[in-house]
């Protein structure tokens, strides 16, 4: 009997539109992405960026700590004297594909060199790009310096 | 025998050893720094120190000796701070750089910081900083990191025998240094790196380059010089990285000398890659199957007669028997491994092994070095005679050159005549060899090239017999060589047969038309002028004397390459491993003289390693057990000598230039750059950092 009632009276569909109304008052959870991103942890790990100095000298000393830890062998190093005899990268490669971004070469590294900053849009349209050299590296940690500067200090006191 | 308590434990331990021997006998382990088992004790980084009972301190376990009944505590409380103790003070001065330095992942102190220190420091004042030495093209100094354990002093003066690294000043003050800022004039310099417990002294041209646990590491031995030293090939990918010594009482303790060490470098650079045939004047690449056709067509023309083959230096015992089954199949006898032209008694396998084998050094009480300048010749067998000498009680007399030999020796005099009046009895130090009840001679490398080298070999032979130097289980007659495939080959008879030509005849030959084929197993070190319009089948490794005058250039591949037999001046066989594999086109040597077999169509029998190696037992049993020696009979060798028909030019060794005797040697760069330093420090210019 109830249930012929509530048939004829179209409540299921009264109770959903009711539901859309409530909502449509309600403050939006959806975000406009790309226009608007959501917020990132400090501990966020995303691309690969190697670090500089605030005088410009990079802070890689070539100690392949990360390449020794890396779980999937994504990292690779040759290194040799430079012309000042301090050690240094002669090449830095990570094979973005292979990464698994569990964050160990950035635990790993004594010199706050290598880190996964908070960049996660470098989707790339064929695997080569993916294999990021040295250049390539530094480049990303030019241009994201402050905001990994921030996640660091922010991280700080927790480390 | 002594009964000591170590940590309530009874043992009973040799009670001649020290405390810190002891314990490591009954397998305790005690960290320490400064003691090294083949160095003399000097007590001073005091990280061994233990608990001994009744005694009011804790003593250093490394210069305590045993007592019976001593009561010993290992890992008693008062110990484990006692070290921790003197790990935080050696850690004070000690820079916490490990991710830039190169002993970082195999450094002694970076392990027992772990296992034995604090992990946080107290200490908060300045550390101390020192400037870095000259130590020349081999060693690398950040002396900052030096912990002062003296290992390398000890070392430079009682084992390279050069006085030239010691402690300036006193307390926070001290320093290691070499007087000179120089590098050491020892041709075992860098063992100093094995030795020194810490990032202070490290490989130079290593430095940066890998980390050890990146390194592959293949167990082999070295070709450099005869002695056959036991080497660590660590490599990187194709790369060899650096080599390193491993440990072999009877032969090179763990000492290797720094040709061997450092040479490797040449491995790179140079390199035979592919085959090559010479076509109007030029060499030009070519495939596996031209090279062999051009060859084959010209073994058709000559016939067995008129081919001949010579091994060099670093030939191997299988590429050398699979060429001299090639050859005998070819009906040729002209096969020679000796291209200096030694005139050694291939028959008399007494003549050319160093019988007393390395070992007998230590037993020794008497030495005659005829023409032999072994610091050049075979460096760390040097070394052992240093000690053997530094024990006491061992008068060494010396036939030839005077040189510095890193230990005191009666000149006798410089050739012949001399060696006549030692065998003859007539000269002073006669009286030496007579009395002595162990006496041994070492005839060097310089004296069987000789023309009348057989003869030399003979006066020798007298002299060894006449002053008892064969018998009771004793033979105290060696020879020396420089090249590490001689005694391989002359043991499984890479000489001429029976009307067969040796290498000066074949150089004749070739001069006159006589010799239309010459195979060049690694021979560099001939005169190619020599050769005439012989066609030359060069097969080697680097494109060196021999793939310049070469015909036709097999590559084949070099002693990290692959596994190989040398035997070593004792006769002992011992086999390399493959490290990396050989570049590009070039094959293991006896592959390709296999495979050429097919073409010539005469079929070597063997397709695999092994059978190769039953063939190699079959032409000579001393093959069947690696690492042994065979006792080699004593028979009569040697020419006679008539009165007064002696050459007098002066004995003298072949090797001028120790860093540069052979193909890799002379294709590497740290060696040029040692022979560089050598040359300057012999011209009194100054070098390294007076610019």
């Amino acid at each position: 009997m109830l249930r012929t009632v509530r048939t004829v009276l179209l409540w299921e569909i009264g109770v959903g539109l009711w539901k859309t109304l409530v909502y449509f008052f309600k403050p939006k959870v959806t975000i406009n992405y790309p226009y608007e991103k959501g917020p990132l942890s400090p501990r966020f790990r995303g691309e690969h960026a190697l670090r500089r100095y605030s005088n410009g000298e990079e802070r890689c000393i070539a100690c392949k700590l990360c390449e020794a830890i890396c779980p999937a062998q994504a990292i690779t190093i040759e290194a040799e004297p430079r012309d000042d005899g301090s050690r240094r990268t002669t090449r830095y490669d990570i094979d973005m594909t292979k990464c698994i971004y569990c964050g160990f070469c950035q635990e790993a590294c004594p010199v706050d060199a290598i880190v996964e900053g908070p960049n996660f849009e470098f989707a790339a349209e064929t695997r080569e790009e993916l294999m990021y050299n040295k250049e390539k590296l530094l480049a990303n940690g030019d241009r994201w310096e402050t905001e990994i500067a921030q996640a660091l200090a922010a991280d700080a006191p927790y480390r | 025998m002594a009964t000591i308590t170590v940590n309530g434990e009874e043992h009973e331990v040799d009670g001649r050893l020290t405390l810190f021997q002891a314990l490591q006998s009954i397998g305790k382990e005690v960290p320490h720094f400064c003691f090294h088992e083949r160095l003399s004790i000097a007590g001073n980084c005091r990280m061994c120190l233990v608990e001994v009972e009744k005694a009011p301190k804790p003593v250093a376990s490394c210069a305590q000796p045993i007592m019976d009944g001593m009561v010993v505590l290992t890992d008693s409380e008062k110990t484990i701070k006692a070290r921790r103790g003197v790990m935080e003070f050696l850690l004070i001065n000690h820079p916490l750089d490990c991710p830039i330095c190169d002993q970082g992942g195999e450094c002694d102190l970076q392990d027992q910081a772990m296992a034995y220190g604090h992990d946080r420091t107290r200490f908060e004042e300045n550390k101390r900083a020192v400037h870095d030495k000259e130590m020349g093209p081999l060693v690398k100094t950040i002396m900052t990191r030096c912990i002062h354990c003296t290992r390398c002093i000890r070392f430079a003066e009682e084992v390279a025998g050069v006085e030239e690294i010691g402690a300036l000043h006193r307390g926070e003050h001290m320093e290691i240094a070499t007087y000179l800022e120089r590098s050491l004039t020892s041709e075992l310099s860098g063992n100093v790196i094995d030795l020194c417990p810490v990032g202070a002294l490290t490989s130079k041209p290593y430095a940066f380059t890998a980390r050890s646990w990146e390194l592959r590491k293949t167990e082999s031995i070295d070709v450099m010089d005869a002695v056959g030293s036991n080497i660590r090939v660590d490599s990187r990918g194709a790369e060899v990285m650096r080599v390193l010594p491993r440990l072999n009482d009877d032969i090179n303790e763990e000492w290797i000398s720094d040709k061997t060490r450092f040479a490797c470098d040449g491995l790179k650079r140079q390199r035979l890659d592919r085959p090559y045939v010479r076509r109007d004047g030029g060499l030009e690449p070519a495939s596996w199957a031209e090279a062999f056709a051009a060859i084959a067509d010209r073994i058709a023309e000559t016939g067995g007669a008129g081919m001949a083959a010579i091994a060099g230096d670093q030939a191997d015992c299988e590429a050398m028997i699979a060429l001299k089954d090639l050859f005998a199949a070819c009906g040729s006898q002209n096969i020679d491994c000796r291209q200096d032209g030694a005139k050694v008694d291939p028959a008399v396998r007494a003549s050319y092994l160093f019988n007393s084998g390395i070992a007998g050094i230590d037993e020794a009480d008497a030495l005659l070095l005829i023409g032999a300048n072994p610091r050049i010749e075979a460096a760390v067998l040097n070394a052992r005679i240093r000690r053997r000498w530094r024990a006491g009680g061992f008068r060494i007399g010396l036939i030839g050159e005077a040189a510095d030999l890193t230990y005191r020796y009666d000149h006798l005099g410089n050739g012949a005549e001399t060696l006549r009046a030692v065998a003859d009895g007539d000269h002073s130090f006669a009286e030496v060899l007579e009395g002595a009840e162990r006496p041994m001679l070492i005839v060097g490398p310089g004296v069987p090239v000789r023309d009348d080298g057989a003869a030399m070999l003979g006066l020798a032979r007298q002299t060894a017999e006449r002053f008892g130097m064969v018998g009771g289980g004793w033979n105290g007659f060696n020879v020396l060589h420089t090249a590490a495939s001689r005694v391989g080959g002359l043991d499984l008879g890479f000489a001429p047969g029976e009307g067969g030509r040796d290498t000066a005849a074949i150089l004749n030959g070739a001069g006159k038309g006589e010799i239309g084929l010459v195979w060049l197993l690694g021979a560099d070190e001939i005169e190619m002028d020599r050769l005439g319009d012989a066609f030359v089948v060069y097969q080697g490794h680097h494109g060196d004397a021999g793939a310049d005058r070469a015909d036709v250039i097999l590559p084949g591949a070099a002693y990290t390459e692959k596994s190989a037999t040398y035997a070593n001046v004792e006769g002992r066989p011992q086999r390399t491993a493959l490290g990396i594999f050989p570049p590009g086109d070039a094959r293991e040597d006896w592959t390709i003289v296999r495979a050429f077999s097919e073409v010539a169509g005469r079929k070597l029998p063997y397709d695999s390693l092994a059978q190769v190696r039953a063939r190699l037992a079959e032409a000579n049993p001393v093959f069947e057990a690696v690492d042994e020696i065979v006792p080699a009979p004593w028979e009569v060798f040697g020419d006679p000598v008539a009165d007064g028909e002696t050459d007098p030019t002066p004995f003298r060794s072949p090797v001028q230039n120790f860093y540069m005797t052979d193909p890799i040697g002379r294709c590497s760069e740290t060696m040029a750059k040692c022979t560089q330093m050598r040359r300057a420090l012999a011209d009194g210019a100054r070098t390294g950092t007076d610019g």
